[in-house]
């Protein structure tokens, strides 16, 4: 198989993929939000749970493709613990990690490097510009949740 | 399936019945299929998406580009009457194709979906009112939906479903049921864009007829694949799209009986469309003109003409026995293949399949199906396939579709199969 497709397909995306983590949906969530990609019916609702500020758990459900599936079981991993300006923070790290820059160029704070090394996996993506959306669908619901938004559309 | 017998492309049963010499899918043809995709030969399997254009086509357009362009329907000059000459000889070129008892009744629009907007605004408006109904079936494309939503919306008119069985075939015994007195128009696919069922359109034309009503085909999975005669089905619309045939984007058809389009008001104003025009009062033009406002795809008709020639040539019936007998020969090699389930496969209609296969692998979403074939240059499509409810009906939200074109071969299926297997590999 052709390099960046084993990128692409790194065991740690197959295994989220497989058994994705939070994969349900919380039934105390302070947010929540219904997210699709147009183009391809990929469907995920994200909802979180904050506490004072802070996310104090966060889960999903829905259909969607490996990448899209791994990238929604790690973020809510990630999402733990954070306030709603570190989510974005480590959104805007992996968006820039999908697009043009190099994994490795991203300016990262230093608390969030642990959780920006383990996103690193999302990053082949970059070879695969139409699978972007894929990484990104649940991301851009967590933070239309965090707005107040009942919808977002990765297109 | 053996990997010693994949080397060369097999003679296809099927083909024979038809008569004459076997089928040879003419790859020379079409420049993009001796084009490398990531390293590979170029395995195009999603012709149902848009099919790749042979050299005649390219050709035809770029001739009468080089030589005979200039606006229609305009100019006094030479090359005015050349183009206008050029534009409506493509219409009556697809009026025989399509088996239309005149050219007038072929108007060209951008697309099958414009096709199927222009009844629903024109013919819909003026001739469909609240609580009048229109019937669709679940295989419908959305292009065949949302017009009539937005007509429900419009007008107050009540959109109906006829069921499909499990296995992708419409139920006529629903659909005769559902057909009553209100009922003005049904509007179905000729051929499912991703299960590939074909449609008795005669049958259904009957029925509709029975109760008054009109019908209207979507026929863009049919016209490049099999032989239609429009007047022969008894259709009262049928729509279709050149780009799916071979021929280029930005052009289509909507065909429609002549006293149905000299009954029907304008669907865009403008230039083309109009005898005469002052600010008090404008004269239409008669059909097909005055559904042509603007300036029409030119060049592109004459691309389309030559796909019409290009098909006529190679002979509808044998390309679509050749698809046919592609379709069963991927059925059998899609069988070997682990976890693979064929969607809506297994019926048995009198007009059987076209060469559209649609399935889905256990624990492998058709996207990432897709794109791991990709990296071994094979082409195709995964998703919901504009098909959204049929998907619903069908209880995926996904799936992969394979469709097959005049250009492919054994060897295309040959390489789909062992491009499975390495999905297989990776996910497995």
């Amino acid at each position: 198989m052709r390099d960046d497709l084993r990128d692409l397909y790194q065991s740690v995306i197959l295994e989220h993929a497989r058994a994705p983590h939070n994969f349900h949906r919380l039934e105390d969530a302070s947010l929540s939000a219904h997210g699709d990609n147009p183009m391809c019916g990929d469907q995920l609702t994200v909802f979180l749970r904050l506490d004072d500020g802070v996310i104090a758990e966060a889960g999903f459900i829905g259909h969607g493709c490996a990448i899209a599936l791994a990238s929604a079981s790690l973020m809510t991993d990630l999402l733990r613990g954070r306030s709603a300006a570190r989510a974005e923070q480590l959104f805007a790290a992996l968006e820039t990690m999908c697009g043009t820059n190099h994994p490795d160029e991203v300016d990262v704070p230093e608390q969030d490097r642990a959780a920006v090394d383990q996103l690193r996996v999302l990053s082949g993506v970059r070879a695969f510009p139409v699978r972007i959306r894929c990484a990104t669908l649940a991301w851009h619901t967590m933070r239309a949740a965090l707005h107040g938004k009942s919808h977002a559309s990765s297109e | 399936m053996q990997a010693s017998e994949t080397s060369k492309t097999r003679e296809l049963s099927g083909t024979a019945a038809v008569g004459g010499p076997p089928y040879r899918a003419p790859r020379e043809e079409f420049p993009i299929l001796s084009r490398p995709v990531n390293g590979r030969p170029l395995v195009w399997l999603d012709t149902a998406a848009t099919a790749q254009k042979p050299r005649r086509v390219l050709d035809a357009m770029r001739s009468f580009s080089e030589t005979r362009y200039a606006n229609v329907h305009r100019g006094v000059h030479t090359l005015g009457y050349a183009a206008t000459q050029a534009y409506e000889e493509a219409r009556l070129r697809v009026a025989q194709f399509i088996g239309a008892s005149g050219a007038d009744e072929v108007i060209f629009v951008r697309g099958a979906t414009e096709a199927i907007n222009l009844v629903a605004a024109s013919f819909g408006r003026s001739f469909i009112s609240s609580g009048d109904e229109i019937i669709v079936t679940e295989l419908e494309h959305h292009s065949n939906i949302v017009p009539w939503q937005l007509l429900r919306e419009s007008t107050g008119a009540v959109l109906k479903v006829a069921p499909i069985a499990d296995d992708g075939t419409l139920d006529l015994v629903q659909l005769e049921a559902m057909l009553g007195s209100r009922t003005r128009l049904v509007a179905v696919t000729h051929v499912s864009n991703v299960l590939g069922t074909v449609l008795p359109i005669a049958t259904i034309a009957r029925m509709a007829h029975a109760v008054g009503a009109h019908l209207l085909v979507d026929g863009c999975q049919a016209v490049p694949h099999r032989f239609v005669d429009v007047q022969a089905i008894g259709a009262d619309f049928y729509a279709f799209s050149a780009h799916k045939m071979y021929g280029p984007t930005g052009i289509g058809v909507l065909w429609g009986r002549r006293e149905l389009l000299a009954a029907m008001p304008p669907y865009q104003g403008g230039g083309e469309m109009i005898a005469s025009v002052t600010f008090e009062q404008t004269t239409l033009k008669h059909p097909p003109h005055r559904f042509e406002a603007g300036t029409p795809p030119i060049i592109e008709a004459n691309g389309l003409a030559a796909a019409c020639d290009y098909l006529t040539d190679l002979g509808l019936a044998r390309i679509c026995g050749h698809e046919a007998a592609l379709r069963a020969y991927a059925l059998e090699g899609l069988a070997t293949v682990p976890g693979l389930r064929v969607i809506g496969a297994g019926g048995n209609h009198e007009d059987g399949r076209a060469g559209i296969i649609s399935f889905t692998m256990d624990g492998v979403h058709p996207h990432d199906v897709a794109t791991v074939l990709d990296g071994s240059g094979i082409a195709i499509r995964a998703g919901h396939h504009c098909a959204q409810p049929l998907m619903q009906r069908l209880s995926v939200p996904a799936t992969a579709r394979v469709s097959f074109g005049l250009y492919n071969t054994t060897e295309d299926v040959d390489a789909l199969v062992a491009g499975l297997g390495e999905v297989g590999e990776v996910f497995g």
